[in-house]
């Protein structure tokens, strides 16, 4: 390597540090996840005991259950409204609209947890499932929205009159050309938009009633008791789904993450 | 029988007028040049003929139908895009198939139909290519192969090579006459670049804020300009103040720069004594010599050497006139050893041939 491109000393080693900072408490959560201890203090022995517990824990199954229906309902319609909407906004270029759009995701999580809670209550919509899957959606389109957009950016404008030239009609150029074109915008979109709605814990918290419970509030009600291996389990299992969606993400809208 | 009629065409956008009443008539197998600055409302005048917008008057007419109402994929017409548009997520077969599946030929026609394609612009090897992996020229190759594979009525350009450099684009001239000439499809080209206009058109259209402002073959623009824009936007020209002094039954004899006077046919010119307009050269079409000539008409004036560019096939010379204004001459280095005639400060004569310029009033 030469000059420009040789990292400092000094720079990797404030790198580093931030770094560990960021991963170390995941990387303990993870190691203690296979600690032969009922406390999460000290190291006793290796064991893969508190996996079995957890996939025999039929609660915490359950809610991991609802959570992946939420995430797919919810993940994939606001993949059809935000692909729509991210090619709309780029087309007509309305600014009041595009920063709209913004808004849920720089919100805080609690604001719009407790406005759609207040809203849900003014017209009398029974909570539950039902709220849940309609609240992600809400926060996931915003994301979708711009993860479209962002492609819809990069992409050539005449690539929707060369197909309607070549004799597509608007849908097929819909159909043929722009959505295969912006693909990996939109598979990104829902990748993000899965893995926020399996994370979610603000917004579901406040739009979940009483009946349904997703896997974060579960673990939530879990901690109350006191933290056991068993959350650091399935900490651990969600660590790497999420870390295998945004990975994948990455690798298909590159853009959106630099 | 004209393939594209154009019948007083006007196209207003919010703050301006694009195209201002323009009608063009464009006969078939014609490599037909719409040449003007960006803005002159050359490409807004091709979108409208292949239905991305649609003129707020006037007629379109197609093999004798009007084709203003249908919309461009039911047009029998092509456009090769300035960014080529190939689509990036198919191959270039696939790409060059596209027009076909939407004309749902049989796939067994539609796979002979391409390989015949890709054969005559010889783009075999490349066939199962994206094309993001090939180079500028490859992609204007199957943009154009695209858009002739099911023979279209018409083909239209617009500044096809202006994303490659020089040396590609000259290489491009020769193949795209050598398209036009084989599929036998009408071309209509929009570019600014004059010489490509000139080296490539049957006839060129200079336009100028929305309007045709001469029309005519490449020889007939270049050597006789109508208007002093037309003169000046294609080649160098010199351009020199001129004054009618004297009315003839069919020449005006005309004052140049308070210069020279010459004689000048009246053709095509409407002008009163004392008229005011412009004298056109060319450079190259100015001669001079180290002494006056004697010819009848030819205009002779004494000069002083100001500055020489060396060009290589020419040298181009710039002499005061008598009134201190500035020609310019473009003198061939065609003799064998020879590469500079004149320099600096030489004292020379410029002999103008009345027959070599033109008289413009507007």
């Amino acid at each position: 390597m030469q000059g420009s491109n040789k990292i400092s000393r000094k720079l990797m080693f404030s790198g580093i540090l931030v770094y560990l900072f960021l991963y170390i408490p995941l990387i303990i959560l993870v190691v203690y996840s296979f600690n032969d201890s009922r406390v999460n203090v000290g190291w006793v022995g290796f064991t893969l005991k508190w996996y079995k517990i957890l996939f025999n824990d039929s609660q915490l199954i359950h809610a991991a259950i609802n959570s992946l229906i939420i995430a797919l309902i919810s993940s994939t319609v606001s993949v059809i409204l935000g692909t729509l909407a991210g090619v709309a906004l780029h087309k007509y270029k309305v600014p009041l609209l595009s920063t709209l759009i913004m808004i849920p995701v720089a919100a805080p999580e609690l604001l719009v947890g407790v406005s759609l809670l207040l809203f849900f209550l003014l017209i009398n919509f029974t909570l539950g499932m039902a709220s849940i899957i309609l609240a992600h959606t809400a926060f996931c389109l915003s994301f979708v929205t711009i993860s479209v957009k962002t492609r819809m950016h990069g992409m050539d404008e005449s690539l929707i009159d060369a197909a309607r030239d070549l004799g597509a009609s608007p849908a097929r150029a819909f159909f043929s050309v722009l959505i295969p074109t912006i693909l990996p915008g939109i598979i990104a979109g829902w990748l993000m938009a899965f893995t926020l709605s399996l994370d979610d814990f603000v917004i579901t918290f406040f739009t979940a009633g009483v009946g349904a419970t997703t896997l974060p509030l579960a673990i939530y009600s879990m901690l109350k008791m006191g933290v056991t291996p068993e959350v650091n389990a399935v900490s651990t299992v969600i660590i790497l789904c999420t870390l295998i969606l945004t990975s994948v993400a990455a690798k298909l809208s590159p853009q959106m993450f630099k | 029988m004209a393939i594209l009629e154009l019948k007083n065409i006007v196209k207003q956008f919010a703050d301006y007028t694009a195209v201002d009443g323009v009608s063009l008539s464009i006969e078939q197998g014609e490599f037909f040049t719409l040449l003007g600055p960006s803005g002159c409302g050359k490409t807004t005048l091709l979108r409208m003929i292949a239905g991305f917008e649609n003129p707020d008057s006037g007629q379109i007419i197609l093999e004798g139908n009007d084709i203003q109402n249908l919309p461009p994929e039911k047009r029998p017409l092509h456009t090769v895009f300035q960014s080529y548009a190939l689509f990036p997520h198919m191959t270039v077969r696939d790409n060059i198939a596209f027009p076909l599946k939407m004309a749902k030929l049989s796939p067994k026609d539609i796979i002979e139909r391409v390989n015949q394609q890709i054969d005559s612009v010889q783009l075999n090897k490349f066939a199962e290519r994206y094309p993001h992996e090939l180079s500028g020229g490859q992609r204007q190759r199957v943009a154009i192969a695209r858009s002739l594979v099911n023979r279209p009525k018409l083909l239209l350009l617009d500044e096809p090579l202006s994303a490659l450099d020089a040396r590609l684009r000259e290489h491009m001239h020769v193949e795209l006459v050598k398209m036009q000439e084989q599929s036998g499809v009408t071309f209509i080209y929009v570019t600014h670049d004059q010489s490509e206009a000139l080296a490539l058109s049957s006839r060129i259209a200079v336009m100028n804020h929305g309007i045709v402002e001469q029309l005519g073959a490449p020889r007939e623009i270049y050597s006789y300009p109508k208007s002093y824009y037309v003169a000046d936007f294609i080649g160098k020209c010199n351009l020199l103040n001129a004054t009618v002094i004297e009315v003839l039954p069919s020449q005006y004899r005309i004052k140049v720069e308070d210069s020279f006077e010459i004689l000048i046919s009246n053709e095509g010119v409407e002008a009163k004594l004392g008229q005011e307009g412009w004298f056109a050269i060319r450079p190259e079409k100015i001669k001079a010599n180290w002494d006056a000539r004697t010819d009848e008409d030819v205009a002779n004036f004494k000069s002083k050497v100001k500055g020489l560019y060396y060009y290589g096939d020419g040298t181009l010379y710039e002499f005061y006139m008598p009134n201190g204004r500035v020609i310019q001459c473009m003198l061939a280095n065609s003799r064998a050893e020879q590469a500079s005639f004149f320099n600096d400060g030489d004292e020379v004569y410029v002999t103008i041939n009345p027959l070599a310029g033109s008289f413009l009033v507007n």
